[in-house]
């Protein structure tokens, strides 16, 4: 039962433990509260019922990429 | 005697056929909606007819909120029913309209309502020939419920039918899915979403008029309100006992609308549209008739979304990965989920 | 670059290159791969691409206990639907849960005989709704795994903040691994690779789950909602099945930490103590649930509001639990749609539309 979307942070009411995302052109108000790291502008998260439960790793996600491209050239 | 203490709100007596159901009458309903017909206040509207068949649909409108982005209940009232005649082939010409108003609603916002109503009924060229107005107690009703009904001329030569259909025939749509209900689910304030999708509510008898009369490939038609794309496709399917595969990559749907739906766990698919609809059309005519929808401000969208083939009654989705995903009727109101 | 997740075109590629491999490790195996995804939006997002049925053949996709929604216990429903009987109270739920059957009703149900449901995207907003109408009691459904305990204790903590006195959480919660344990510890049965849900491990972290392999020797991947991560994971447990290995990989290393989001597995533990849990279709798995601490019993509406439903035993014979472990096929099952139907159903695997049950009864 997670479904949780990724939206890139807008801005950020740090006091409020707030921020505004946008994914798919759609602003919304999210608790950044439970994100252990330091979130920016520009970062992106992932959000479940109003809640970020995460940030994502862009260089992860780009490593991830490569695997897949590495797989699809395996024998 | 002091019948008027406020002038701002309906009370029962705006019901009861006396001087205040007068008063409402020609302050708030007649400056609006006045034609000949109607400005009779007869019993009954009386028209002469035209040769041919005619077309008769009616529909109830319960709206809540009764004011959304894009539309309220009195457009929706107007173009719901047209849109019902329009799909049938008919062009729509007369409309009733009957009002059951809960005490305590407010003057100026059925004045909003109404005004609506009679700028729609311009834009889709219909008369609103006959009305009545009930006002029930608190509780009794939900703000306001509008039932219109229509009548219409079938267009000659045109012969829609679910016995048209052919394996071969093509499916197309005049635009986007999934936007007025979607709309309407986002005005609960308990989803504390402010994204901003606009209802698609528009009278779309002109723009299938033009179409029927530049393409007579045209088999049947549907508009594509409670239950979605899906369900009206299951209903064609199953009526003409063929299977139709719907393309889920050449699906229009509105950045947003996907966003949103995707956040929420709702389907495009099955969300109610106000202003769109489905036909299925001659294989040989259907890229021209969606090169010519798309000239129309209500087609401007329209796709090629899918095609008929021989079967049983299935609705199938060949999904963006390449598999099929069946799709069945709405079982129950879309309703957010985190899962 | 996220956009690229979501490019159908990448999941198509991959696809091209697992079914040989399926057919390979089908051949190694004698039969073909049972995999098993245990998260109800990994359920969604296969039955919405087609993807099982495009694999049919090559290898088996099951849906384990993965819907928190699906596993509520009757009992539970039906204490929730006499709490929405209460004078002023205010059920406030995700809208999944809305359907769900107790024994003789529904919240749905309920709502058309006068009880006020609501319906909520966050629990943050049923908290903003308590503040509006102080007449109100708002019961909040605690109805969720590791993914949603940690939004919901923070709503605890915002009622809290704000001094609002008509705000409670009828706690339900479950947790994913202790009734992995109890799946994986049948010697029935057979899988031969896990779906890990990705966003219940970007909680727990991927070293929880380290177990299946340690103790059940069973493969496991954890994968994102991406089609794309769906079709990687499966890709990637092929992979350790036909080399013979048995690990819990992440795949969803863009959210997925080791040790997990640390803070909010405090919060959870902050507010809420396991308990023992009733699953429907499992029964009782012990330790499976979360309550709340005696010092929130404040916020408790167990406690608040000391409801018993009466006693109601489900329909005997529900082999949920044997269809879930692959032991039967729906029909296997005594109550398939004889008492079991999608519009009165029993067990889980009815009352989602994509449960097992609920699949086979539409074809």
């Amino acid at each position: 039962m997670c479904l949780g979307i990724p939206g890139k942070v807008v801005s950020i009411s740090p006091g409020e433990n707030q921020a505004v995302i946008e994914s798919f052109g759609i602003q919304n108000k999210v608790n950044i509260f439970l994100v252990e790291e330091e979130v920016k502008i520009g970062d992106y998260l992932v959000v479940h019922a109003g809640y970020a439960i995460g940030k994502v790793n862009l260089q992860e996600a780009q490593e991830r990429l490569k695997l897949w491209e590495e797989i699809l050239v395996a024998e | 005697m002091l019948l008027i203490i406020t002038n701002d709100i309906i009370l029962l007596a705006h019901g009861d056929g006396g001087l205040l159901t007068h008063q409402l009458l020609q302050k708030h309903f007649l400056p609006y909606f006045n034609n000949e017909l109607l400005g009779d206040l007869t019993d009954a509207a009386c028209f002469p007819v035209q040769t041919g068949r005619m077309a008769l649909s009616t529909d109830s409108f319960v709206v809540d909120p009764v004011f959304f982005p894009g539309g309220d209940i009195g457009k929706l009232a107007v173009c719901g029913t047209v849109n019902d005649l329009a799909v049938s082939g008919a062009r729509p010409a007369y409309l009733t309209a009957s009002f059951i108003i809960e005490e305590g609603f407010l003057l100026a916002s059925l004045e909003k309502i109404i005004i609506s109503m009679s700028e729609t009924c311009r834009e889709a060229d219909v008369k609103i020939v006959a009305g009545d107005t009930k006002v029930v107690g608190r509780g009794q009703a939900d703000k306001i419920f509008i039932t219109t009904t229509g009548a219409g001329y079938l267009l000659p030569g045109v012969n829609l039918g679910y016995h048209c259909i052919k394996p071969g025939d093509r499916v197309l749509v005049n635009g986007c899915v999934g936007n007025h209900g979607l709309a309407i689910l986002l005005q609960r304030e308990e989803l504390g979403l402010d994204s901003q999708v606009v209802s698609d509510c528009a009278p779309l008898n002109k723009i299938i008029e033009k179409l029927l009369h530049q393409f007579k490939g045209v088999k049947l038609m549907r508009d594509l309100t409670r239950g979605g794309l899906a369900t009206a496709a299951k209903e064609i399917a199953l009526a003409s006992g063929v299977d139709i595969w719907l393309n889920e990559a050449a699906l229009p749907v509105e950045e947003s609308v996907k966003g949103i739906t995707g956040l929420l766990g709702l389907d495009s698919l099955y969300l109610a549209n106000e202003g769109k609809f489905l036909a299925v059309i001659d294989s040989g005519m259907a890229e021209a008739a969606v090169s010519a929808l798309r000239k129309e401000p209500l087609g401007k969208d329209a796709c090629l979304i899918g095609e008929v083939e021989t079967g049983k009654g299935n609705v199938y989705l060949k999904t963006v990965l390449g598999g099929a995903r069946k799709l069945d009727m709405l079982a129950g109101a879309p309703l957010p989920r985190i899962c | 670059m996220l956009n690229n997740f979501q490019d159908p075109g990448m999941s198509r590629q991959i696809l091209q290159k697992l079914i040989p491999l399926a057919e390979k490790v089908a051949r190694h195996l004698g039969r073909p791969a049972v995999l098993m995804e245990v998260c109800g939006t990994h359920t969604m997002a296969i039955s919405r691409s087609g993807l099982k049925n495009m694999l049919a053949g090559y290898l088996e996709l099951k849906s384990g206990p993965g819907c928190p929604v699906c596993v509520t216990d009757q009992k539970d429903i039906d204490k929730i639907i006499i709490l929405a009987r209460q004078p002023d109270v205010v059920v406030a739920t995700f809208g999944d849960m809305v359907r769900v059957p107790g024994t003789n009703s529904s919240l749905e149900r309920e709502r058309a005989n006068n009880a006020q449901v609501g319906i909520f995207y966050s629990p943050a907003e049923a908290v903003t709704f308590a503040a509006r109408h102080p007449q109100k009691e708002v019961v909040f459904l605690g109805v969720g795994f590791e993914t949603t305990i940690p939004a919901i204790a923070l709503s605890v903590t915002a009622a809290k903040n704000q001094g609002l006195e008509n705000y409670s959480i009828f706690s339900v919660h479950k947790l994913v691994p202790p009734v992995m344990k109890v799946l994986l510890g049948d010697p029935e049965l057979r899988i031969d690779g896990l779906i890990l849900p990705g966003h219940v491990c970007t909680i727990t972290g991927r070293k929880t789950f380290d177990f299946i392999a340690a103790e059940f020797n069973i493969a496991a991947v954890i994968a994102g909602f991406e089609l794309v991560d769906i079709v990687e994971a499966i890709y990637l447990l092929l992979k350790q099945v036909l080399n013979g290995r048995a690990e819990t990989v992440n795949g969803y290393t863009r959210l997925v930490q080791e040790e997990g989001n640390i803070k909010a597995k405090n919060i959870m533990s902050e507010y809420f103590e396991p308990v023992d849990a009733l699953w429907r279709g499992f029964g009782m798995v012990p330790q499976s649930g979360l309550g709340l601490r005696k010092v929130y019993s404040f916020y408790d509406a167990a406690i608040r509001f000391p409801v018993e439903a009466p006693e109601s035993l489900p329909p005997k014979g529900c082999a949920c639990g044997d269809v879930l472990k692959g032991k039967i096929t729906p029909q296997g099952c005594p109550l398939f749609a004889k008492v079991c139907t999608p519009l009165q159903p029993v067990g889980p695997c009815m009352v989602s539309s994509e449960g097992a049950c609920a699949a086979y009864y539409y074809e």
